[in-house]
């Protein structure tokens, strides 16, 4: 049984204007479009000027999320220094991988520089924040696909159950480029069109809009900051047996002292494909018929980590006792909101559940 | 009463041996694996030197019994064969009979054919044989090992540049500890590419040279490739298989150095931190460790920095110490475990493995390493570094059982 843990601050970069924590999807970005970009805060009020032009999209997005949500939990002016750094990331750096890499291979392998090499690595983001925070403590990066952000989740459950930390500072981000997205569209993971993305529950379509972001928790072994939500528990279930979610689920709210009842709204990972979505109608469809759904992915978009922004739409739905009109799926309305669950896979091989409280 | 964490198995292949025993002969007769390139193809071929598992692609599928299978990377390769030794060596054979987690590490991932890949697709975006690509994410690799030994519980992937598999021991030792998992294989692979070798290049840290760590007239380092897991298991684990331990996992720390991007502190602020929680996790006093496994790569900045975090830890009396990356090259990635796993040999066999090539002390530390193999030493606990770029810092303590 893991200790919870206490949300005490946020900073989401997004396609949203979540970087401002004093707004919740007041305002939403509608597009026509097949890939979601994050809108960017000004990054000069985060980083150094001159740092900032040498950030890739990524290292931007993530350290300026993890400067606003410390400053989100902090009570006065001294900044917070959190016990540890964890971050997931799915594919990491991957615009100054590509950098690097087509360089390399224009260039036959000759005049290259190394900035874009020494840029790639995965660890990038929380290494930076590391640096500007000059924090000296336990700093771990996860890059495990659709399990990257449960990863580094789970780790901090285990580093403060443990008690090596009393605070985590918790990151989950990825950025999409165009050959990234060209190559993913190629393999059928993306929509071949652009689509309204407020409307691709309505009228789904193959493939996922892409997206990107940066969402960082400030976590804690009891309650203080913010106090946004509690984060009672995860669950990560490899290719798991056809069938099987539901009764897994069950065991999930079981150990928690929970069942199916007790759960007041649950977001599942749904991107608007019928056969990403159809893995979802299942559980759906047998456990949680009669209640309030949301969804996410069509404000953040599908990347490996959007769980991440999926666990920051529960926090704040928890923080304010609102469920926003976009962030809604069709169905019930949603009353009281106490207990969120929110399950989320990746191509049906990575699934994962998150069981998240109001504190 | 705090969890102990036992080593119960262990797979290695690296430029020097396909397994734990021909890795233990070469360290014994001192053969280096560091050479000319012969397989990689790079421009870089007849200019900088390369520690290479010497078998292609091919062959590698066909040691891992994998033969004809189009999706597998060198990485995945390599690891799948590391893996497979790992488990078999702890005399597993219900891999699913407790809670078993698979922790992995790279830092390229599928590199080796998204090199490939990009070559066509950066010409015309829309060619380029998708197989080539669709396993570049770090992720991949550890499902396709995950699904070759059959570890379906848990798994994730650590990518924490050059320290990264010694934070997937640490962090299954972790998982442990909480009580989430009762067995974990943890470790890393990492095969050379062209990406790698280039950006280490235009870092100029490449010696063009066989490496000399920790000597005064360093030049570099010399990348390798490769692969190690270890077994680890909880007590109720062992006990339930009665099975022989060949290592406790005494302590481990991480830290972050917090001082560049790439380059190590002058004072090796988080190497000294790291080693110090991991001391402080063993319960051990630093004179009882009787081997330092140093990270020592061999450039400038990290040997200079680690020699003076180590006089700093063991206050002046350094126990005897070297880089066995002088034999398998730095395998990035793969080098915690690699490292782990040739740390537990020197205290089986109780031998202590040479840093080749040594011949003059760095002048401003004036300490010299192990030069020659040195048998018939008790060694009772070893103390393993791996500091990787964004000064990620990572220390191991492995104990004799």
């Amino acid at each position: 049984m893991m200790k919870p843990l206490y949300i005490q601050g946020i900073g989401n970069v997004s396609p949203q204007k979540s970087y401002d924590n004093s707004h919740f999807l007041d305002e939403v970005a509608e597009v026509e479009t097949n890939m979601l970009k994050s809108l960017d805060p000004n990054y000069k009020e985060y980083i150094a000027g001159d740092m900032v032009r040498r950030m890739s999209r990524i290292i931007k997005m993530g350290v300026a999320a993890g400067k606003i949500c410390l400053a989100d939990a902090a009570q006065g002016p001294e900044p917070l220094i959190p016990d540890a750094i964890i971050t997931g990331t799915g594919l990491g750096c991957i615009e100054d991988t590509e950098k690097f890499l087509s360089n390399m291979i224009r260039n036959n392998e000759e005049f290259l520089t190394p900035t874009a090499f020494i840029q790639s690595t995965h660890n990038t983001v929380s290494a930076q924040i590391a640096l500007l925070l000059k924090c000296h403590n336990y700093n771990f990066t996860y890059v495990h696909r659709g399990f990257s952000f449960e990863s580094a989740l789970l780790d901090s459950f285990v580093r403060i159950g443990s008690g090596e930390a009393a605070t985590v500072l918790l990151g989950g981000m990825d950025e999409m480029t165009a050959n990234t997205f060209t190559i993913l569209q190629r393999l059928g993971q993306y929509k071949q069109k652009p689509v309204n993305n407020l409307n691709i529950f309505r009228e789904p379509s193959r493939g996922a809009i892409a997206g990107e972001g940066a969402a960082f928790f400030f976590v804690a072994n009891k309650p203080g900051g913010k106090n946004y939500a509690r984060i009672e528990d995860l669950d990560t279930i490899y290719r798991p047996d056809k069938g099987s979610i539901p009764s897994r689920m069950l065991q999930f709210l079981e150990r928690n002292g929970k069942n199916q009842n007790d759960i007041d709204l649950v977001i599942p990972g749904v991107n608007g494909d019928p056969a990403n979505d159809k893995v979802y109608d299942e559980v759906m469809h047998n456990l949680f018929q009669d209640k309030a759904q949301a969804a996410y992915k069509h404000l953040c978009g599908e990347y490996e980590t959007a769980s991440a922004f999926g666990l920051w739409l529960a926090a704040m739905i928890l923080k304010t006792g609102q469920v926003p009109a976009p962030a809604r799926l069709p169905g019930i309305i949603p009353g009281t909101v106490r207990n969120i669950l929110l399950y989320n896979h990746y191509h049906d091989l990575d699934h994962s559940l998150m069981l998240v409280s109001s504190i | 009463m705090p969890q102990k964490v036992y080593i119960t198995g262990m797979g290695i292949i690296s430029s020097i041996g396909n397994d734990v025993g021909s890795t233990f002969n070469s360290l014994l007769e001192e053969k280096c694996g560091i050479g000319r390139i012969t397989l990689l193809e790079t421009n870089l071929k007849d200019k900088l030197p390369l520690a290479e598992v010497k078998m292609t692609t091919r062959e590698l599928l066909d040691h891992a019994g994998v033969s004809g299978r189009k999706n597998l990377t060198r990485t995945t390769l390599l690891g799948m064969i590391a893996a497979r030794e790992a488990i078999r060596s702890a005399g597993i054979e219900n891999i699913s009979e407790c809670l078993t987690g698979l922790i992995s590490a790279t830092t390229v991932g599928g590199m080796d054919r998204s090199e490939n890949f990009y070559k066509e697709f950066l010409a015309d975006p829309k060619k380029g044989r998708l197989i080539d690509i669709v396993n570049h994410d770090c992720g991949d690799s550890t499902e396709r090992i995950a699904d070759y030994t059959g570890i379906m519980d848990y798994m994730t992937t650590i990518s924490t540049a050059c320290s990264s598999s010694a934070n997937s021991i640490m962090f299954g030792a972790q998982l442990i500890k909480a009580g989430f998992l009762d067995r974990v294989i943890a470790g890393g692979t990492d095969s050379v590419t062209k990406f790698t070798l280039n950006g280490f290049n235009t870092l100029m840290i490449l010696d063009k040279e066989s490496c000399r760590p920790f000597d005064e007239n360093r030049q570099g380092l010399s990348l390798g490739e490769g692969a190690a897991f270890v077994v680890l298991e909880s007590e109720a684990s062992v006990m339930a298989r009665s099975k022989t331990v060949l290592a406790t996992l005494s302590g481990y720390g991480n830290a972050n150095d917090a001082y560049h991007q790439t380059a190590s502190s002058p004072e090796g602020t988080g190497a000294f931190l790291a080693m110090q929680a991991a001391l402080k996790l063993s319960g051990l006093r630093p004179e009882e460790i009787g081997y330092v496994n140093v990270h020592g790569t061999g450039t400038q900045n990290n040997d200079l920095s680690e020699g003076i975090a180590l006089k700093k830890i063991f206050e002046g009396k350094i126990p005897p110490f070297s880089s066995t990356k002088t034999y398998t090259g730095h395998t990035l990635g793969a080098a915690g475990a690699v490292e782990a796993v040739i740390s537990i040999l020197a205290m089986q066999h109780g031998i202590l493995f040479p840093n080749l090539r040594f011949e003059t002390p760095m002048k401003e530390l004036n300490i010299s390493p192990i030069t020659r193999v040195t048998k018939g030493i008790e060694i009772r606990h070893v103390l393993s570094n791996s500091f990787g770029f964004g000064g990620n810092n990572s220390t191991l303590i492995l104990s004799r059982s």
